[in-house]
């Protein structure tokens, strides 16, 4: 299904003044917001061989609630962004690799249409979202026979290509897309028969504990892992245990069989940066994806991240949002770029993760002249508890001095939580470091 | 007064409810932040209802038509809806919106399709 308009590039300028690296949900955003901007020499490049990403396959509807005030399926929403990027005649090249890029800018792809090609971008948004975590990456015991694979494969599979992947199946891990896999599949006639999960709480979304699996009784094992794999071409059934809850080691005694032809797993998604780390962009081994100050600038002049290249999201709204956020801070460091005189001077000041918080972006704000900002100016911070909290407290502290307190009502490591930090709030005067930390009792410590 | 707690999901934000009940008719509501809660609690509690998200095939090869119920439909019609679904046919091309059945089952529900194809 190659998607062919006018707009398609079918010969690549040299030199632009905006490359995106992504077709999926971020790119689409941070293209837009980047147009609209006022930039016009731009380009999106997609791997795939249409635009959208993994919105595509995830027929399910709950997104957009935030972003369109209504509740839309995965095509849908995407569908919406390809036709404002339609309306505006952004340029993209789908079926399109990037193969290098350096410091400089200078990148290399290769597509079908043009060829290989290289092209020296002003700016670059990396916007090449996340793959799952392999099996390789979990270490489980057992044969390598058919019937083990991701749960994006399997959605793949099922809602791309129209090849139901088995008949029964076994979840480990229960993030959202394990959770969404398990009523689809039940949905096209398989039994799931447990999803498996090694921590004491779900990582995915509550409510889809309750529609994905609560409404057709699939158990949701907490405490529990597979410890082995059985089968020789075709996987025949998988050993669970319970694990210990301090040690999470499995508890042999507590073994048993479960016969199944397929297992699934949902067990994290780590950001995809071989293209961030070839052009020397620094990470952070916290979200595993580059390091950011508050405008998602990377550390590299004119690379910019965001979207689940930058952390992993659990909504699309917000990757909409924090990818619009990229396109138009590229837009303006592209125009700083015209009149160097006018840089201002900044400061650079580390946020930090206190107690309770983890993958905390951005890692830095970048301060000019306070003067410059607008009093009603924010700056989202988003991070992940460690812990389930009950009626924690978010606090955000200037060099020890608390500048913002917000009480939550549950906070869950399946859920990032996003704090407004207003530009008004930062004390006057230099400040040498900010901290968030979570306040309360861990549920489970 | 006969109370449940149920789990809104309205949004991601998977509100607790509890719910309190009286001959069949919700009373109270707590926990929402809201109204999509209370409205979900009297659905659950009197008649569930929820999204239907499936496929259609389209031919013997190519991608199959992603399609939805355009509004929630009763829980317990679920399995027929994803019958009907699933022995649908379309003509191509579809545009996304598109009402691909029209009252699954007799009921106001349509299907529609989520995608372009064709």
């Amino acid at each position: 299904m190659t998607d062919r308009s006018p707009q398609e590039a079918h010969a690549l300028p040299s030199r632009i003044s905006l490359l995106i690296i992504g077709g999926g949900p971020a790119g689409l955003a941070a293209a837009v917001a980047a147009w609209d901007a006022g930039c016009h020499d731009l380009l999106i490049v997609e791997r795939d061989d249409e635009l959208g990403g993994i919105l595509n396959q995830c027929i399910h509807n709950g997104f957009g609630l935030h972003r369109f005030k209504e509740e839309l399926t995965g095509p849908e929403y995407a569908g919406r962004y390809i036709e404002m990027v339609r309306e505006r005649g952004i340029p993209y090249l789908c079926s399109a690799m990037v193969l290098e890029i350096n410091m400089r800018r200078e990148v290399t792809l290769i597509s079908p249409e043009t060829g290989l090609s290289q092209i020296r971008a002003g700016a670059v948004i990396l916007a090449m979202g996340c793959r799952e975590r392999p099996r390789g990456a979990l270490g489980t015991p057992g044969t390598r026979c058919a019937g083990i694979m991701t749960t994006g494969t399997a959605q793949r599979l099922t809602n791309l290509e129209g090849y139901l992947p088995g008949r029964r199946v076994v979840i480990l891990g229960s993030g959202d897309i394990g959770l969404i896999m398990a009523r689809r599949m039940t949905f096209e006639g398989a039994k799931v028969l447990a999803c498996v999960e090694i921590m004491p709480y779900s990582s995915g979304l509550t409510r889809n504990v309750v529609q994905c699996l609560q409404d057709f009784n699939i158990p949701l094992m907490l405490n529990h892992t597979v410890i082995d794999i059985h089968g020789r071409e075709r996987l025949e059934g998988v050993t669970i245990a319970a694990v210990n809850p301090d040690t999470r080691q499995p508890l042999p005694e507590t073994a048993q069989r479960i016969d199944c032809d397929t297992l699934l797993l949902s067990v994290g998604l780590i950001p995809e940066n071989e293209l961030s780390r070839m052009a020397g962009v620094p990470l952070s081994p916290g979200t595993r994806g580059p390091i950011v100050d508050q405008s998602l600038a990377t550390e590299v002049p004119g690379i910019f991240a965001c979207g689940n290249v930058l952390h992993v999201h659990d909504l699309v709204d917000e990757v909409s949002e924090e990818s619009a956020r990229a396109g138009r801070a590229a837009v303006e460091w592209l125009a700083r770029m015209k009149r160097p005189a006018a840089a201002a001077e900044t400061v650079t000041v580390p946020v930090r993760e206190g107690r309770g918080v983890r993958g905390l972006v951005p890692q830095y704000l970048q301060l000019t002249d306070r003067a410059s900002f607008s009093p009603d100016e924010t700056w989202p911070i988003t991070f992940r508890p460690d812990d389930v909290y009950r009626g924690g407290v978010v606090l955000i502290r200037a060099d020890g001095k608390l500048i913002q307190r917000r009480k939550t009502r549950i906070m869950t490591p399946g859920e990032m939580v996003v704090e407004r930090l207003k530009a008004a709030d930062l004390p006057a005067g230099p400040i040498r470091e900010l901290t968030v930390e979570v306040e309360g009792v861990p549920q489970h410590a | 007064m006969p109370e449940r707690d149920i789990i809104c999901i309205g949004c991601p934000m998977g509100c607790s409810l509890n719910v309190t009940v009286e001959n069949g008719e919700v009373r109270s509501v707590r926990g929402n932040l809201c109204n999509r809660g209370v409205r979900y609690a009297h659905d659950e509690v009197t008649a569930p209802k929820r999204m239907v998200t499936s496929l259609i095939r389209v031919g013997d090869q190519g991608p199959p038509l992603s399609v939805r119920t355009d509004k929630p439909i009763d829980k317990a019609l679920i399995f027929p809806c994803l019958d009907a679904i699933r022995q649908a046919r379309v003509n191509l091309p579809v545009r996304r919106g598109d009402v691909v059945i029209e009252r699954v089952l007799g009921t106001d529900v349509n299907i529609i399709a989520t995608r372009d194809l064709g």
